[in-house]
């Protein structure tokens, strides 16, 4: 048998052409490129709803041979705050991690552009809404994918009795289960008549003005009805115009409307306004309604989600988004793409939507008539239009549209409820607006 | 015989170095310091570090991305929030330390004057508010002050009063989170001054009685000269701390309403962590450093003095 050698010459000549090999060859973009994929998803309110998403990463690990591993991080307390800050400063931690409303913009700089995905997520599930685009589409580019879990409307949850009873309000007959809302006389005149109506029998409507997340978002509902914008796109501030003063005198009207101590309420007291019967009108997810079916189930079934009424500048219910983002830094990037895909079918989104008792939105616009929010009971149909099915009102958000590191100021510092409760202790308004002036022109810096 | 002198003087030096080494390692201060090692590593990595660290953000801007020196500070010092966090940060610690101090001196000396049987006991149970996880127990002061469901409210309607908004009011909000903060710290007041109480030698009390001093005489010329300097030290410590204080303010109020509570700590964190801005949430926490390193000086100063003088 005759043994080949290898020469000098030919070993250097065989590996450069097997490194050049290497380096020509087309990259094949695999989730089986990655071992171990690490995900923190935010850690639901609603008992059992992380089981969905868990079992949906899960079942996608399996399939692809990826070790998923899970992390829920709380929101109470800002844990969820804490852990992305801290991972963004470390650059190390979870390859995909839940991120709340403003956190894309804040940490663009270090999430994954993923053009990609969501191009082909749109062209399978539908468009999403602006104010998803708003908050997840930095500079032309997605730097995040629109997350089902966590992704909320706060829209009203009233009593269908009190309201009947003491304003003369048939909420069933504007909002019908089941089918489109018949709510053109749903405006703000006569939502504050209801307000003053319901206040006057000793249910008033509990909305909060302080200045956690409930309370912004909803004082951020009314000012986008009226059009009110505090900064606009261009970095201009617009607070002296005449349609924030228009929102102002509104929301002193029906401030004084409101519970006493409405101006240190927190995300919980609204909840406990409404389950404890004091209440007629909150504005929240259904997480109260959730909380009434277990604790007081003869107010659980009179309470009704419906739509915002309409101002000047159309119908605006205040939507809280949450994304999912794939750090830069993330050794895994494809197979985290390959997971965002996977948790983004319908399939997926409606077994979320489900586990979470129809209190998860997702962003498509063809997921917003998944038959649990048809279904769940008591009464029937009381998330029916939830998820507005019909397109009904506009999904917007506080301080939007205003560049981000200032709409987020606006948001997180709670700007306009203090605007709010300083004109209703009897600030006049100039002074207010040019209070608000100067709070913006600190939020511009850079 | 010159090589036996020198492995003669080799080894004496060797033996020298070597007990000189001992002489080293039996010194106490040396003793103390390789026992306090671990502790001093301790406080670099967790205390000294990130106090570096803070001063480090302090002087970016807000991307991080720029170092702007002194520049936050000055932003900061032009903004009306700040100036009111400020005030309000002095009156909530100052009000606090000072009803903590009062409380904790009286109680003391109550405690003092029971027989040693039962002292245990009280001691014991006037400790339960400092010794439980401050989150906890203002979250049950919390829902005492509930807006909606106020235990004190309650009460108050029952006996014909109408309720007040604990916290949703400015000034009654202010009155909520130093009381709270009153309740929490006392009992350390309390214990530090009970044990300054014990150490005051009997025969003084004595000679003061001989000598024909009152209550009044006696407090002020025995009893306080002798107590002083863990009355400075404590007040001096717990100022630090509550001039810190974080999960009260934010547990109760978050800082509303209209920011009229927040302390630095709340403040920072609304900023830094809420708002997105860690640099300038680091300027805002960094800014009482330098006012309280000059007060703990002069305490600590006097302190060692009078400590020399005796």
């Amino acid at each position: 048998m005759k043994k080949k050698s290898m020469t000098r010459r030919r070993f250097v000549a065989t590996g450069a052409a097997a490194v050049g090999g290497v380096v020509a060859a087309p990259y094949v973009s695999s989730a089986q490129s990655a071992g171990t994929l690490k995900v923190g998803f935010w850690d639901h309110w609603v008992p059992g709803a992380n089981k969905a998403i868990e079992s949906a990463a899960k079942a996608w690990g399996e399939k692809e041979k990826v070790n998923v591993e899970i992390d829920f991080i709380t929101s109470q307390g800002n844990k969820i705050l804490l852990t992305i800050a801290a991972e963004s400063q470390a650059k190390s931690g979870h390859d995909i991690l839940s991120l709340p409303t403003w956190q894309p913009a804040r940490h663009v700089d270090n999430l994954e552009p993923v053009d990609d995905v969501m191009g082909d997520l749109v062209k399978q599930n539908g468009k999403v809404n602006a104010t998803v685009e708003y908050l997840g589409k930095i500079k032309g580019k997605w730097v995040v994918v629109p997350s089902t879990a966590g992704s909320q409307i706060k829209g009203p949850a009233s009593r269908i009795d009190l309201l009947k009873q003491h304003a003369g309000v048939d909420i069933l007959a504007m909002y019908p289960a089941g089918a489109a809302p018949k709510a053109d006389g749903w405006n703000m005149e006569t939502y504050l008549k209801a307000a003053k109506a319901c206040n006057k029998a000793g249910v008033a409507f509990g909305i909060g003005l302080g200045t956690t997340s409930d309370s912004v978002d909803t004082a951020g509902a009314f000012f986008n009805s009226y059009g009110a914008v505090l900064v606009d796109q261009k970095e201009n501030i617009t607070v002296k115009t005449d349609k924030v003063r228009a929102a102002m005198e509104y929301m002193k009207e029906l401030t004084a409307e409101l519970p006493a101590d409405a101006p240190s309420w927190d995300d919980a007291s609204n909840n406990k306004w409404l389950v404890s019967g004091r209440g007629a009108s909150i504005m929240n997810p259904p997480s109260a309604w959730a909380v009434a079916v277990r604790d007081a189930p003869q107010i659980a079934e009179q309470i009704w989600h419906h739509g915002m009424p309409i101002g000047p500048s159309g119908r605006h219910a205040p939507f809280l988004p949450y994304f999912w983002g794939i750090w830069s830094f993330s050794k895994n990037k494809s197979a985290a793409k390959s997971l965002l895909r996977a948790l983004s079918t319908e399939a997926a989104a409606q077994s979320m939507v489900e586990a979470s008792k129809g209190y998860d939105i997702p962003a498509y616009a063809n997921f917003s008539t998944f038959k649990t929010w048809a279904e769940m009971a008591p009464p029937k149909g009381t998330m029916y239009h939830y998820a507005n099915p019909h397109d009904h009102q506009v999904l917007s958000i506080a301080a939007a549209p205003s560049p981000h590191r200032i709409a987020e100021q606006i948001y997180t510092q709670g700007l306009m409820t203090k605007m709010i409760v300083r004109y209703h202790r009897g600030e006049k308004l100039d002074s207010v607006l040019s209070w608000a002036e100067g709070e913006l022109e600190g939020f511009m810096r850079t | 015989m010159v090589d036996a002198t020198i492995k003669q003087d080799g080894a004496v030096m060797r033996a020298d170095r070597r007990s000189s080494l001992q002489k080293t390692f039996q010194r106490k201060s040396t003793i103390a310091f390789i026992m306090t090692l671990p502790l001093i590593l301790l406080i670099a990595i967790l205390v000294v570090y990130p106090a570096l660290y803070a001063v480090h953000l302090a002087m970016l801007n807000k991307s991080m991305q720029k170092f702007v020196g002194l520049s936050n500070f000055t932003f900061l010092f032009k903004r009306e929030t700040f100036w009111m966090v400020v005030w309000q940060s002095c009156i909530f610690a100052l009000t606090a330390v000072f009803f903590k101090a009062i409380i904790g001196f009286f109680v003391a000396h109550f405690v003092h004057n029971i027989p040693d049987k039962g002292q245990r006991k009280w001691r014991g149970m006037l400790l339960i508010p400092w010794v439980i996880p401050p989150a906890m127990s203002t979250l049950a002061w919390l829902w005492l002050f509930d807006p909606s469901y106020s235990a004190f409210n309650w009460i108050l309607e029952r006996i014909g009063l109408s309720g007040v908004p604990w916290l949703g009011d400015a000034y009654w909000a202010r009155f909520c989170v130093i009381l709270v903060n009153v309740w929490i710290g006392a009992p350390f007041f309390m214990i530090m001054y009970l044990a300054a109480l014990k150490s005051v030698p009997e025969q003084l009390y004595e000679a003061a009685k001989i000598d024909g001093a009152n209550w009044w005489q006696t407090m002020r010329f025995v009893t306080l000269p002798m107590m002083r300097n863990i009355i400075m030290i404590t007040a001096l410590f717990s100022t630090i701390v509550t001039f810190a204080n974080f999960d009260i303010v934010r547990v109760l109020t978050r800082g509303d309403p209209l920011d009229q509570t927040h302390v630095f700590a709340t403040w920072a964190f609304r900023l830094g962590i809420e708002g997105g801005d860690i640099p300038l949430g680091a300027s805002v926490s960094l800014f009482m450093v330098p006012i309280l390193t000059i007060g703990a000086i002069f305490i600590l100063r006097d302190i060692v003095k009078r400590g020399n003088e005796a």
